[in-house]
């Protein structure tokens, strides 16, 4: 049953985060962004799950976590994009060279 | 019965929701003035009520809510903030659109902010953080038509999930070293193994991030200009100061063990907010923005405080956001009054408002002496007790820069001050006529700006409110 180790499983999910990182710090596209993040949030859930497991057996606490997370980030990215579709309507493009009024 | 009073901000804030809900289903053509006065009424019961209400400790939700006494003052005082950025907002609510909505979406970012305070877990504490922060970023966009407005909502949403990731990353690696969510339970087992210490500064940084902390503020001072003005003060003084209430408290009774790491990050921290705050608010021209680095400096003061790690620490760190809500609700009062009525936003356009509007000039001139800790107002005191608790590591370098820090800050506070009083100006803004609601909130505020730092018994107050914590 338990054939793949858990660090197999860690590393994946730590691939998949710095893979968020990343592409949430070189992507100009406002959607790939949010992409990105979800990607994050996605190594989270793997994280906890792979725990819970492994690690915890007798108890449920991370997966309903993972539950928990899925949701929010549903929620997240519902206002997210309704955020985009308004800055698409005021600056018609959704890169975030474009938008630049606010400056130091 | 118990929790009728465990969770009295909480039902009160949904319950309130309900009856707009209601009253917009009801009656769809009503007035903007009368919505305003529907919720201006409503939320001064509920902060009535939640200061008379007596206080109960204790817990429910098998440990997931979690009440005290200094968090209850917390609460109590954020709902009344609440109150007041509603009274002086009062202009730019007049003129926008979906006025209920705007409501609704407040309500539940208070109310999510109480519920993080009480949170007595992590699943908990995620939960209330993200209700207090994405209906904040809606709030941010309010401006419709605004290209920056729009702007601001874009850079605050995305920064606020991506450090809810990097938070939420931190909290699986809690749960991988010790197999539990629960504060109390976490307190039992913290220890230095290094996954349970990545997994803490991971969830400092998510932290750390809201409160804008130097190396991760740059989506501050953007937002804050880009944001319609009640709602930056809503940012800067409601949501700021819960998230320093929640900080002092998962710092002090939760990592309590980690004592030396955390006091190593504040450390450093704190030192680059300062100055860095201060040197980007020298250079500002808008008001708003001028106001956002303002605010990143008087962070880093707090963190100060924290860094004691004693009682006095945290007594201090909220005394220090009483002082800091009434300060900045009559800066941010002032500027939305100028903004809505004129549009104007910048340094040099408040150059002679002193002749023509003596009584704005004068609460925007007290709200920065109290900012920048001119001796008879309360700011002055709320410094002194944050270098005070500072002082109690022993750690005199920390204290030095901060010193110096506030001596580099007079410098551009009193610059608004001289352009306001002794710049003369041929097209300076012309007199002004304040609503009751504004000044109501304008002399509330300055009243309380000079008796918080004159009554002792309010410092004595909070002192024994955490008492026991």
């Amino acid at each position: 049953m338990n054939a793949i180790p858990l660090t197999h499983v860690l590393m994946v999910s730590t691939a998949l985060f710095f893979i968020g990182v990343y592409g949430f710090f070189t992507r100009r596209n406002l959607i790939t962004m949010l992409m990105s993040i979800e990607l994050i949030l996605n190594s989270v859930n793997i994280n906890f799950v792979a725990f819970n497991k492994y690690l915890y057996p007798e108890q449920m606490e991370g997966l309903f976590f993972s539950l928990f997370t899925i949701a929010i980030a549903a929620a997240e990215a519902a206002v997210a994009i309704a955020i985009i579709i308004n800055l698409y309507r005021t600056h018609s493009s959704i890169d975030v060279e474009d938008a630049d009024e606010l400056k130091l | 019965m118990q929790l009728f009073y465990l969770l009295k901000n909480e039902w009160m804030l949904s319950f309130m929701m309900v009856v707009l809900l209601i009253l917009k289903v009801a009656d769809n053509g009503r007035s903007h003035s009368s919505w305003i006065r529907i919720f201006n009424g409503l939320m001064l019961v509920l902060c009535v009520a939640g200061w008379l209400m007596p206080t109960v400790e204790g817990e429910a939700f098998g440990g997931m809510f979690f009440s005290y006494k200094a968090g209850a003052f917390a609460k109590n005082l954020l709902c009344t903030g609440t109150l007041f950025i509603g009274l002086i907002g009062e202009d730019w609510l007049k003129k926008t659109r979906h006025v209920v909505e705007f409501y609704l979406l407040i309500i539940s970012t208070l109310m999510g902010m109480c519920f993080m305070i009480s949170a007595g877990h992590m699943l908990m504490f995620y939960l209330s953080l993200e209700l207090a922060s994405i209906p904040l970023a809606a709030m941010c966009n309010f401006g419709f038509e605004e290209r920056r407005s729009g702007e601001a909502a874009m850079k605050l949403i995305l920064s606020s999930a991506f450090s809810s990731g990097l938070m939420l990353m931190g909290i699986s690696f809690l749960y991988g070293a010790t197999g539990t969510l629960s504060f109390a339970q976490l307190t039992l087992m913290s220890s230095y193994e290094p996954l349970f210490i990545i997994g803490f500064v991971l969830l400092f940084t998510g932290i750390v991030f809201k409160l804008s902390v130097v190396p991760f503020h740059l989506w501050t001072a953007d937002v804050y200009e880009g944001s319609p003005a009640p709602v930056t003060a809503f940012l800067s003084v409601i949501s700021k100061g819960a998230m320093v209430m929640v900080f002092a408290y998962i710092l002090y009774h939760v990592f309590g063990a980690l004592n030396d790491v955390w006091y190593t990050l504040l450390y450093v921290l704190s030192i680059a907010t300062m100055v860095i705050g201060n040197l980007f608010a020298i250079r500002q021209q808008n008001l708003k923005r001028f106001l956002a680095f303002s605010s990143i400096t008087q962070i880093g003061y707090i963190l100060v405080g924290i860094s004691g790690s004693s009682a006095e620490g945290f007594t201090a760190a909220m005394y220090f956001i009483v002082v800091y809500l009434f300060s900045n609700i009559v800066a941010f009062g002032v500027i939305t009054h100028i903004a809505s009525k004129t549009g104007n936003e910048t340094i040099d356009s408040y150059k002679g408002l002193a002749k023509t509007n003596p009584f704005l000039a004068w609460s925007m001139a007290i709200a920065l002496f109290s900012l920048a800790g001119v001796p008879p107002t309360a700011g002055f005191f709320g410094k002194i007790f944050l270098l005070k608790a500072g002082v109690g590591t022993g750690n005199f370098v920390l204290i030095i820069v901060a010193a110096l820090n506030m001596i580099v800050a007079l410098y551009y506070y009193l610059r608004v001050i001289r352009a306001m009083f002794m710049d003369s100006n041929e097209n300076a803004i012309q007199p002004l006529e304040s609503g009751l609601s504004l000044r109501i909130a304008l002399f509330v505020c300055l009243a309380g700006i000079i008796l918080t730092g004159f009554a002792g018994s309010i410092y004595e107050y909070i002192l024994n409110l955490n008492v026991g914590l």
